[in-house]
């Protein structure tokens, strides 16, 4: 998002996006069909729950000789023949694919869906220097049609309903009367994008997992454009935070197993794509080059950091979808590349915590979150370790802290604490009718504007416990 | 038979805005034969200020806890929430405090009221004040904090003359959230509506959950939309001992 989208208040992007009939509309439709999808996957597969903790602890163990693992990767990626770079920060990552770019005399890039690559805002780089980028994602390409950042971290066009995709078709590629039927919409993206396949000089792909003990790059797909990507233009690139190595093949698959089942329901994705280095002498296809983008960020400064749990993160998108504030906001809102839970966590990984003020706040820390990851990362716990950070760096703003020290000191004095229920029932006198309180001035309109509040009891249970107490003894 | 002892944490909502609750739970034990305690000087659990992020306030709250529920062999709390925060987070916030062991004393004896009911006093059948259909809202830290969404449930299966049908996304959030509700109030009052248009398509004539923040979210989003449907707490379904 762009710097005056995020002047606007977290708050006032959510009450927008609560406006929004047809994203209301698109995300209560995708995200219940996730839910359900999700519910019937594990549902079938009892041996999930293991397999769950099994993936967090392979993650756990990896992250505990990261660089170890990320050694073997290199030296296995270089053995067969690829290049490994690595990048700090987002604008090296972007100076070392433009260089690449430019070396190989790239003109056009196909691109399959990677976050780590919107999290460098990759494709507007590409373009000021020239290269064309083509998402071949069928929900990447909608929102590039758009104009747009992906609200989903798997479905980046859940915010767009059928009918609105046609519009934009029918706008943005010069066809008229484009019907609102999913199969003739990802027909016209498919023959659109043959085209540019066949063009494209360079193939940028994000990665699921990097094998260490192989040097292999997994990339999981449903729709096979990463198989065109990675074999069919001249250089493949592919970029990856550094926390998705995984030490052996054998690790893979605990983590394929459960990968799909939590992000779409399905069993396996369609596509399961290994890559391994270029392409040799003895085959068909594959590119002339191949790169490896490892990716920091923020990430390696959180392995002894509050966000370590986070580095865990599959990118199933399972958080979202389960999510309350995220089904009823949508990705936009938050304003940043990771949208949802654990796109709050990674966002303060990546920008530091002064960038989650509000967003550590967008949460009833309803708990589905955990539940629902597949690597069962405590994303409620790290939101509370979040906002104590906001409160303890005096980022939050001083009118709060003091609210929330004052009504501490107060817990701490039983005394005086009683004596605020005579206090607010003379204050809401005026306030409550017929047993509630419809209207409150100042900050407490915040309820009231939408919700009644019962009003403080004639006699507090405290005020009645004497009476109770000879009750019990007659 | 020696009679139960246990102390009843009242909590600052059921305090202030549901002291019928906390009688009702008080005459509900006493005639199951336990004798109910209330340690006076209570004030809140600090899980407000432990959510907010602000701990070190939060840790002078448990301490003042620790202490004042140390003689009751079991302490009864109303919302699955504040039973959560000293089940789960008192002996964390506590650890490295002389009161290390009080704590994680406290928080094995603590128990939500459904749960003391089910599986201390394994009571399961009692006579009901209301009649009619009801529908259960599991509470999020009772559900996914505690693990709990048998007991009240049980509970409300064996009620006499009430037939319980299961809510539509039971599971999911009221969108009370604490601070969350007026931080950011549309959000919250719009997964609120969620709420409340699966709680009417039940036909039920109450709503019960086991926490006093999900009872004042609904039944404020209840009686604003000026709904026939009230949210109870599910002490106040039941008359006595069946």
């Amino acid at each position: 998002m762009s710097e005056p989208e995020l002047a606007t208040p977290f708050r006032a992007r959510a009450g927008e996006a609560l406006h929004d009939g047809f994203l209301q509309q698109a995300l209560t439709i995708a995200t219940t069909k996730f839910i359900d999808l999700r519910r019937e996957a594990f549902g079938e597969f009892p041996e999930g729950e293991a397999l769950r903790d099994r993936a967090r602890a392979i993650k756990e163990a990896t992250l505990q000789r990261l660089d170890h693992y990320l050694e073997q990767l290199v030296d296995n990626v270089e053995r067969l023949g690829g290049t490994v770079h690595f990048a700090t920060t987002p604008e090296d990552a972007r100076r070392i694919i433009l260089d690449i770019a430019e070396r190989t005399g790239a003109r056009m890039a196909v691109k399959s869906k990677s976050m780590a690559t919107e999290e460098i805002h990759l494709n507007d780089a590409l373009e000021a220097a020239g290269v064309t980028p083509v998402e071949t994602d069928l929900g990447e390409y909608i929102i590039q049609l758009a104009h747009e950042r992906p609200s989903h971290i798997i479905a980046p066009a859940i915010h767009k309903t059928k009918g609105q995709v046609a519009d934009l078709f029918s706008r943005e590629l010069g066809r008229p009367d484009v019907p609102a039927d999913p199969e003739v919409l990802t027909a016209i993206a498919r023959a659109e994008l043959r085209e540019k396949f066949l063009q494209a000089d360079m193939g940028i792909t994000g990665a699921n997992f990097a094998v260490a003990d192989t040097g292999t790059v997994v990339l999981v797909t449903n729709e096979g454009n990463g198989r065109m990507v990675t074999t069919l233009p001249r250089v493949h690139v592919a970029v990856m935070g550094v926390e998705k190595v995984v030490p052996s093949m054998t690790d893979l698959a605990v983590f394929l197993a459960i990968l799909a089942k939590s992000a779409t329901g399905q069993k396996l994705s369609v596509y399961t794509t290994l890559v391994r280095g270029p392409r040799k002498p003895t085959e068909l296809e594959g590119p002339d080059e191949f790169h490896l983008v490892l990716l920091d960020n923020g990430r390696i400064d959180q392995i002894g950091g509050t966000l370590r749990e986070a580095l865990s993160c599959l990118r199933c998108g399972a958080c979202l979808n389960v999510c309350p504030v995220y089904r009823s906001i949508g990705g936009h809102a938050y304003g940043y590349t990771y949208p949802g839970p654990i796109g709050i966590l990674l966002t303060a990984m990546l920008n530091g915590p002064g960038s989650v003020k509000d967003l550590a706040h967008a949460s009833s820390l309803c708990g589905a979150c955990a539940d629902a990851c597949p690597v069962r990362i405590d994303i409620p716990r790290m939101l509370i370790e979040l906002r104590k950070e906001v409160d303890e760096k005096r980022i939050a703003p001083w009118t709060e802290r003091m609210v929330f020290r004052a009504f501490a000191w107060l817990l701490g004095r039983p005394a005086l604490f009683r004596l605020t229920a005579p206090i607010a029932r003379l204050m809401q006198r005026p306030f409550a009718r017929g047993g509630r309180i419809t209207r409150l001035p100042l900050f407490f309109g915040e309820w009231t504007r939408t919700r009644d509040l019962p009003p403080v009891a004639a006699r507090t249970f405290s005020e009645r416990w004497d009476d109770l107490a000879r009750e019990g003894r007659r | 038979m020696a009679r139960t002892r246990a102390a009843l944490m009242i909590t600052c909502l059921g305090d202030m805005l549901y002291p019928e609750v906390g009688v009702a739970i008080v005459r509900l034990l006493r005639k199951l034969d336990v004798d109910v305690e209330f340690p006076k000087g209570q004030t809140c659990c600090g899980l407000p200020l432990f959510n907010s992020g602000y701990h070190t306030e939060a840790r002078a709250v448990a301490g003042r806890l620790v202490e004042l529920f140390a003689e009751a062999p079991y302490v009864v709390v109303p919302s699955g929430s504040c039973a959560w925060m000293v089940k789960h987070e008192l002996p964390g916030l506590l650890k490295d405090t002389p009161l290390a062991e009080r704590a994680q004393a406290l928080a094995a004896k603590t128990y939500e009221l459904s749960q003391f009911l089910v599986r201390v006093l394994g009571k399961r059948r009692f006579t009901s004040r209301v009649h009619g259909r009801v529908t259960y809202h599991d509470s999020c830290h009772l559900l996914r904090g505690l693990h709990e969404s048998a007991s009240p449930r049980e509970i409300l299966r064996n009620l006499e003359g009430v037939e319980l049908v299961e809510l539509p996304g039971h599971d999911e959030c009221c969108g009370f959230g604490g601070s969350f509700s007026v931080r950011l109030p549309e959000v919250s009052s719009a997964i609120l509506e969620k709420k409340l248009v699966n709680v009417e398509a039940t036909g039920a004539a109450c709503v019960v959950a086991c926490d006093a923040g999900c009872l004042m979210q609904m039944s404020g989003g209840l009686t604003r939309r000026s709904s026939p449907v009230r949210a109870m707490h599910l002490a106040e379904l039941i008359e006595g001992a069946s």
